[in-house]
């Protein structure tokens, strides 16, 4: 009998607890207000918005790729289930066109809707938390002067107990640190200008810094590198795996072009990221480039010599292109399959010694090939990198049509032991095989397909 | 190096180095002179032909992998006498002018729709996105494809029904 008591004892103790922790979390419904209209907003705000929304790259998720901009619906894959985007657009029944601009800073600074609602960390309030209140008001001005679209996204698809949203509140509570950004004293105004955009608004960690088993970035390992939609998102801190180490000019290039000669094109969902970064002023992205250099360090002298070598190999080395094909007869599989295949297939443009972004980039300089994970250059060989819609753009054929899983094994492996000083990887013939059959799902699209490229041209989603 | 595939339906067996591309062996050894050599970067798409039902950039696609492979060109769609559905809807839609990208056009279409029968306009666009003419018959392409699309089902109604 006093067991029973005191199990009693313990569940009405539960009970007070979790109605006081609901108590103590929560948001109240901010009122609805009539659309306000476009006209009301000042256009210099609204303009600036536009570049806001672009640091943020809001379009990317709120947007299916050829649907309407900004009216949600996109399936945001996640650990724990799949969300939907919701529609950001002015429209009144479906969108945030009865939102108040008090409505829409609280739910970038502490994640909740108008209703009061706690919103999921897919959507990344606890970088946007960091935004100041005019940056909120221009980007509230350019939302509420896009083109209203009616559409309701589908319901969410989450695992329980993940679909109660209250339980958001205890996230919150252990992973939000509430902004907005505080400068650091000690460094210079354009290092804390870079900071507050890429930790702010950029989100540069919610895709380069690795996830807890509760979806939360892990702060000790900030930017040590992550995933984002079937990709790699490289370490940019100390750990940066690029052959030739980044510095603020490269990044700021990069950054603003979206190629650099001694790195490479930006593909994956990083070409929407310099995409969008291509619409900010100059001072903006040189800004961040010296916050994540700063994160990457200083470069030991070891990496330099290295990097001269890389350079210096890349500069007067001997091509393979123009080695005799002494090959008359080539093996079914192994490095020196990926020889021939490196020579027949890839040299002629990677060793052509034309210029980024039209010409190949040289595998010596290849973070991809460098780097521990190698997700990345299995991608690209099998899904090429797809040309913009009418514009010049880098573009790489796609060579999952010719090549079988046994010869991306063996290119593979014959880039990396000629291109690196790195051990072999592992478990190479099911990374590509995975990809191939879609059990590791990768999106492809075009470098400004965010809302025009209708269909993923990677693995099927 | 002896490298045996299928082209068009007919077995082959090619005696060359195995760096050659597969591009080289259909025009200069097989005589097969639909794919057209374009860029020879893989930029262009004129010389798209299909292997296992894919499309595929021939200029860059080394004969040493095509070992026991299935390729299609546009020899392979039909005759002149009995021109397939896709090379029907080209004609029709006149869709031709200086022709040089067309039989890439044609293959990149073709491994869409076998491989999506329904492909709406903007799949067909993005599908065709790698493939470039310089003549300006983008308009009249897409046409092509689309009515080759709408004969290519009529065809597979017609059979099924006679199946029925």
């Amino acid at each position: 009998m006093r067991l029973v008591r005191v199990l009693l004892v313990l569940a009405v103790l539960f009970i007070i607890a979790c109605v006081g922790f609901i108590a103590a979390t929560w948001k109240s419904e901010i009122p609805r207000i009539a659309r306000p209209d476009p006209a009301s907003f000042d256009p210099e705000i609204v303009k600036h918005g536009a570049q806001l929304a672009a640091v943020g790259n809001c379009i990317a998720c709120h947007t299916v790729p050829g649907d309407k901009a900004f009216a949600g619906g996109l399936p945001v894959p996640t650990p724990f289930g799949t969300i939907y985007s919701t529609n950001i657009t002015p429209d009144e029944q479906t969108g945030i066109g009865t939102w108040s601009e008090d409505a829409f800073r609280r739910a970038m600074r502490e994640g909740t809707d108008r209703d009061g609602n706690h919103l999921y960390p897919a959507f990344p309030y606890d970088h946007f938390t960091l935004v100041s209140d005019d940056d909120d008001r221009a980007l509230y001005a350019y939302l509420m002067t896009r083109q209203p679209v009616e559409a309701t996204a589908p319901r969410n698809a989450l695992i329980f107990p993940l679909n109660i949203r209250p339980l958001v509140a205890a996230w919150d509570l252990l992973f939000l640190n509430e902004g907005p950004y505080q400068p650091d004293p000690a460094q210079s105004e354009e290092w804390n200008r870079g900071a507050y955009l890429a930790e702010g608004l950029g989100h540069c960690g919610a895709c380069h810094t690795p996830r807890n088993p509760l979806g939360a970035e892990r702060r000790a390992h900030a930017f040590g590198g992550g995933e984002a939609e079937g990709w790699v998102a490289y370490a940019i801190n100390s750990q940066s795996p690029a052959p030739i180490p980044w510095n603020q000019e490269s990044l700021a290039f990069y950054l603003r072009h979206g190629f650099h000669q001694e790195h490479g094109v930006s593909r994956g969902p990083m070409a929407e990221v310099t995409g969008n970064l291509a619409g900010l002023p100059d001072q903006d992205v040189a800004a961040i480039a010296t916050y994540v250099a700063s994160l990457m360090g200083p470069t030991s002298p070891e990496r330099l010599l290295q990097s001269e070598e890389h350079r210096t190999k890349v500069r007067d080395g001997e091509l393979a292109i123009s080695a005799s094909s002494d090959s008359q007869a080539v093996p079914s599989s192994g490095p020196d399959r990926g020889a021939a295949i490196y020579r027949a297939a890839c040299a002629t443009c990677h060793e052509s010694r034309r210029p980024l972004p039209f010409g190949g980039l040289p595998f010596d300089l290849s973070t991809a090939v460098n780097a521990p994970n190698p997700q990345n250059i299995i991608n690209v060989v099998m899904f090429g990198l797809p040309p913009a819609d009418g514009a010049l753009s880098a573009v790489m054929p796609a060579f999952g049509g010719s090549l079988s899983d046994a010869d991306v094994v063996a290119l593979l492996q014959h880039l990396r032991r000629t291109f690196t000083k790195q051990a072999d990887w592992t478990g190479l013939e099911g990374q590509v095989a995975d990809t191939r059959s879609g059990a590791h799902a990768v999106r492809v699209r075009p470098a400004d397909g965010i809302e025009r490229g209708p269909a993923n041209v990677g693995s099927v989603e | 190096m002896a490298i045996k595939l299928n082209v068009n339906g007919t077995e082959q067996t090619i005696d060359s180095d195995p760096e050659t591309p597969l591009l080289y062996v259909l025009r200069n050894d097989l005589k097969l002179n639909a794919a057209k050599f374009g860029c020879g970067l893989g930029q262009c798409g004129a010389c798209t032909v299909m292997v296992d039902g894919k499309p595929v950039l021939s200029c860059v696609t080394p004969i040493l992998l095509m070992e026991g492979r299935q390729v299609t060109t546009v020899e392979g769609l039909g005759t002149i006498d009995q021109p397939g559905p896709m090379q029907q809807a080209f004609i029709a839609e006149q869709s031709a002018q200086c022709g040089y990208c067309i039989p890439g056009m044609m293959m990149r279409a073709q491994a869409l729709l076998q491989d999506n029968p329904q492909a709406n306009d903007r799949e067909i666009r993005q599908a065709l996105e790698f493939n470039l003419c310089r003549c300006g018959t983008h308009m009249r392409i897409l046409r092509a494809i689309h009515r080759a699309r709408d004969l290519m089902q009529q065809t597979n109604a017609d059979a099924n029904g006679r199946a029925g």
